[in-house]
């Protein structure tokens, strides 16, 4: 298989052979973390421009670890300090930092298409870190790198994603690409918190957190952002620990190995009870290690393939 | 692409191993301290070859590791096909030890540019030496083979395919005109 | 002045005519139809191969001044309108200022008599401002010319005074339209809400939004006995509400627009503004209920909705971007490539869609080619194919969800008042 796209904008668009791909790229990229010297000069003299619209201090510095192991320069540029609050369109901040011959941008922002948007607009690399409710195709493909290293294999497992689905690109993504490979997904929701139709994506949705949890090789925990419930869809935090969270006493009741996942920053306490994130089916950290990678081997991909792309047009 | 002259063939390519091997050893007096490192594809497999030969001759293990260099090239942008990153596999410390780097060809030396630079991130080996199946001419660098199985003089617009039973079905060494 | 344009097929479902016929317009009027005219002109069109049909009476598009001359101004639009066919127009009174009072709409005309380039009716609001609160004096408007009473753009939330406005409307004999919304249910959503909105990861409008409001429009303007017309009917549930409603001998009329029967949400996977609007693209099932309603007339009307937005308002991020596409330059041709082609409707039935209806919702002396009549003519080629393209948009605003789509269809010339004011490249 030959990777040719330079942008990674969602799983959605991608083949079950290109998820393959990237995962196993992001293999390599691991053995080169486990090295003294974890640096490699595959982007030396690239520049990788983190456009970050939303606080995010952990998928900034995960894709800032990636592009400086990968040699390539990184500038990160935040809302609070861009003159994104002067008004300055989306395409025209892009066009400005195609300007400065930057390579690639990674962008997090808080409306849905952003990414997309800004693809259609610019000829450099565009790598979507989460777009609104859309997708946030780095994560889901750490979290199956991390499910495939857990359980060796993706394709059959039962894999439940509990909590917000239907604001959390976290959910759609992780969604795309567990089906896409062959794994059979469950949601499991308040019942304000299920997006219509989202049995057309192809999962199932659980009748509660036991009928999640009950067949599930893995479970995906979502952050519940309170904060953010601008349409009071939300249940009270107690009751969403009493109804959703994930507890000892329930995994008691599911498969003996299960896997427990959760993008973060973790809620303890709401999400899940401490005891289950620091407890031996966690793999929490292990996702925040393979993170680096699958964003090495993502920034790798995209900008080889735009080089390519110019070369060909020479 | 036409098939021009055949340089080797299965038995063509065992006697060189086979010499390389006892080269090695004798360059390095036994096989104290030294490791094999093959390059990504084909040189891997003639790391495991050599490490065999000597195994036969010496009856001692010698270590053998897989270099992946596709981080370190510096033609990435000149090759239309991407290459796939795969893992380097070298399960020891290279540190203080004679490493043997093993390729099939030796041609403008860039590969074994590369592949000096991603040695030395893995850490400080006492020498490093190099032995090809195949030396073909044509260096854009300072580079020689410490071990050269065999001088092949050829013009640009050939190529040398070295074809192994591992990856290509046989053993030989073929010159091929584009 | 006198045109002839002979061996045309004439279509005018008023005068039941369907039939290869020569037609004469001298000054600004149709003087004589009938077969092999043999007389003096100034020009002679010859139509052979081509429809010949009274020109379009678009009854919902939003000319955007006075206010908002950036977008469209009434030269721009009405130029637009001519390209597409379009001779006579019913201008939305949500400009800024809002048309809400008698001044407002004198000052209107003055605009419209010095630039309009095809016949512009006027609408104003139901309520002041079109907040919903205070009626509009209906009276006073209706003698400044009003045609007809609308807040397009906003439902009146308020049963009350949506019922009050329409008794008073039906003393004064006037047309209220409705944008039939439940604005809380649709609450910042930008597409319909189901499985796009679900894939896209963007907040969705819900159907019972537009269906609700349908329903309880018609229930107030039956307990009044007044007469109804709906904007922009999206959905099936709407059609049946409709269907249901005529059958129960309601006064009521109903328009959609090209989109919602040539596009589904489908389109928006790559989050294209021009294919935001409201009510928005819904499913392929609603497509499907918009064209049978088409078909068996409880739809008795298309109108284009065309709104113009410039490209700083669309060329941003989905969420943000304006409501609202254009459609007076394609509105007739993927009329015929969606519903003519495919056979859904017959050239009288298009005809009646696009001008005899209209004008006789809003009692307007158009939409027919009878002697007498004014001189407002369209020779359509039903089969010249062409692409939608940005460059050659009349239109001050670009923004319309044909963009790069092949149509068949096109106007070749336009006449309005018997002056040929488009004649196709």
């Amino acid at each position: 298989m030959n990777w040719t796209r330079k942008d990674l904008l969602g799983l959605e668009e991608l083949t079950k052979e290109e998820i393959e791909f990237i995962i196993s790229t992001a293999e390599s990229f691991k053995e080169v973390q486990t090295r003294e010297i974890k640096k490699v000069p595959a982007l030396r003299g690239k520049t990788v421009v983190n456009l970050f619209y939303e606080p995010s201090t952990r998928t900034r510095v995960s894709f800032e670890v990636a592009a400086k192991r990968l040699s390539a320069d990184v500038i990160n540029i935040a809302t609070e300090t861009s003159s994104v609050k002067k008004g300055e369109t989306l395409i025209d901040t892009g066009l400005n930092i195609q300007a400065l011959k930057a390579d690639v941008i990674v962008v997090r922002h808080n409306y849905s298409g952003a990414a997309v948007m800004l693809a259609k607009h610019l000829d450099i690399s565009i790598v979507n870190a989460g777009d609104g409710w859309h997708e946030h195709p780095t994560q889901a493909l750490l979290d199956i790198l991390t499910l495939k290293e857990k359980l060796g294999r993706v394709s059959g497992l039962n894999v439940s994603i509990v909590g917000d689905i239907a604001h959390s690109r976290v959910a759609r993504s992780n969604i795309w690409g567990l089906t896409k490979l062959g794994a059979n997904v469950t949601v499991c929701a308040p019942a304000m918190l299920v997006p219509p139709a989202i049995e057309k994506l192809g999962v199932r949705v659980a009748k509660n957190i036991d009928d999640a949890l009950r067949q599930a090789d893995a479970v995906n925990v979502l952050r519940m952002q309170f904060e953010r419930d601008d349409e009071n869809a939300f249940p009270k935090q107690l009751d969403y620990f009493k109804n959703f969270g994930i507890t000892k006493e329930r995994l008691l009741k599911a498969k003996k190995n299960i896997v427990v996942m959760h993008p973060g920053p973790l809620n303890r306490g709401i999400e899940m009870s401490s005891d289950v994130a620091d407890g031996p089916n966690s793999v929490i950290l292990e996702q925040v290690t393979n993170g680096i990678a699958v964003r090495m081997a993502v920034l790798f991909l995209v900008a080889q393939a735009r080089d390519n792309s110019d070369q060909e047009k020479l | 692409m036409q098939e021009k002259a055949k340089i080797l063939d299965k038995e063509g390519v065992e006697r060189i191993i086979l010499r390389i091997a006892h080269e090695i050893l004798e360059k390095n007096k036994g096989t104290n301290g030294l490791a094999l490192v093959g390059i990504r594809n084909r040189g891997a497999y003639l790391a495991k070859r050599l490490a065999e030969a000597i195994k036969k001759i010496e009856n001692e293990k010698v270590l053998v590791g897989i270099l992946d260099i596709t981080l370190y090239r510096d033609d990435l942008t000149l090759i239309s096909q991407q290459p796939v990153v795969h893992k380097t596999e070298i399960d020891f410390d290279i540190t203080g030890k004679n490493v043997v780097l093993v390729d099939d060809v030796l041609y403008t030396g860039r590969t074994i540019r590369a592949s000096l630079d991603a040695l030395i991130d893995l850490g400080r080996p006492k020498t490093i030496q190099l032995a090809v199946l195949v030396d073909r001419g044509h260096r854009e660098l300072p580079i020689r083979a410490d071990y050269a199985g065999k001088n092949i003089p050829t013009s640009q617009n050939e190529t040398v395919e070295v074809r192994l039973s591992e990856t290509d079905g046989k053993d030989e060494v073929v010159i091929v005109e584009k | 002045m006198r045109i002839l344009i002979k061996d045309g097929r004439l279509v005018d479902p008023a005068n039941k005519i369907n039939q290869v016929l020569d037609i004469l317009t001298e000054d600004n009027k149709i003087f004589r139809i009938g077969r092999r005219i043999d007389a003096k002109t100034d020009i002679t069109i010859d139509a052979g191969g081509k429809v010949v049909m009274p020109g379009i009476v678009d009854m919902h598009i939003h000319l955007r001044e006075p206010g908002r001359e950036d977008k469209e101004t009434i030269f721009s639009g009405t130029k637009s309108a001519l390209k597409g066919g379009v001779t006579s127009v019913l201008a939305m009174p949500n400009t800024s200022p809002c048309i809400d009072t008698p001044e407002g709409v004198r000052i209107l005309k003055g605009l419209i008599a010095k630039s309009a380039q095809a016949n512009v009716f006027i609408s104003a609001a139901i309520s002041k401002n079109r907040l919903g609160k205070v009626l509009t004096d209906a009276v006073k408007l209706k003698k400044e010319g009003v045609v007809a009473l609308t807040d397009d753009g906003s439902s009146v939330s308020d049963p009350q005074t949506l019922l009050r406005a329409f008794k008073k409307a039906k003393e004064q004999k006037t047309l209220i339209i409705c944008h039939s919304e439940d604005h809380a249910l649709s609450n910042n959503g930008s597409i319909n809400l189901g499985l796009m909105s679900t894939r896209l990861g963007l907040k969705g409008i819900p159907r019972e939004s537009e269906y609700k409001i349908v329903q309880r429009d018609i229930e107030l303007a039956e307990k009044a006995k007044a007469r109804v017309h709906i904007a922009h009917v999206s959905c099936k549930e709407s059609v049946n509400i409709i269907s249901r409603a005529k059958r129960r001998g309601v006064a009521v009329t109903a328009e959609t627009a090209p989109h919602y029967f040539a596009l589904t949400e489908e389109e928006l996977s790559g989050y294209d503004t021009n294919l935001k609007m409201k009510p928005p693209l819904r499913t392929k099932e609603d497509m499907e209920a918009i064209r049978k309603g088409l078909k068996e007339g409880t739809i008795d009307v298309i109108a284009s909705d065309h709104a113009p937005h410039t490209e700083n308002e669309k060329d941003i991020e989905f969420d943000r971007a304006e409501f609202g596409v254009i459609g007076l330059e394609t509105e007739l041709a993927v009329s015929i490539t969606e519903l003519l082609h495919p056979g859904l409707l017959d050239w009288p039935e298009l005809v009646e869609k696009l001008c005899f209806n209209p004008a006789k919702i809003l009692g307007l002396n158009k939409g027919t080619l009878s002697v007498g009549r004014d001189a407002d003519i369209v020779i359509v080629s039903p089969d010249k194919e062409w692409v939608v393209q940005k460059e050659e948009i009349v239109s001050k605003s670009r923004n319309s969800p044909f963009l790069n789509r092949k149509l068949k269809g096109a106007a070749l010339y336009t006449i309005c008042g018997g002056k040929i004011v488009y004649e196709a490249a």
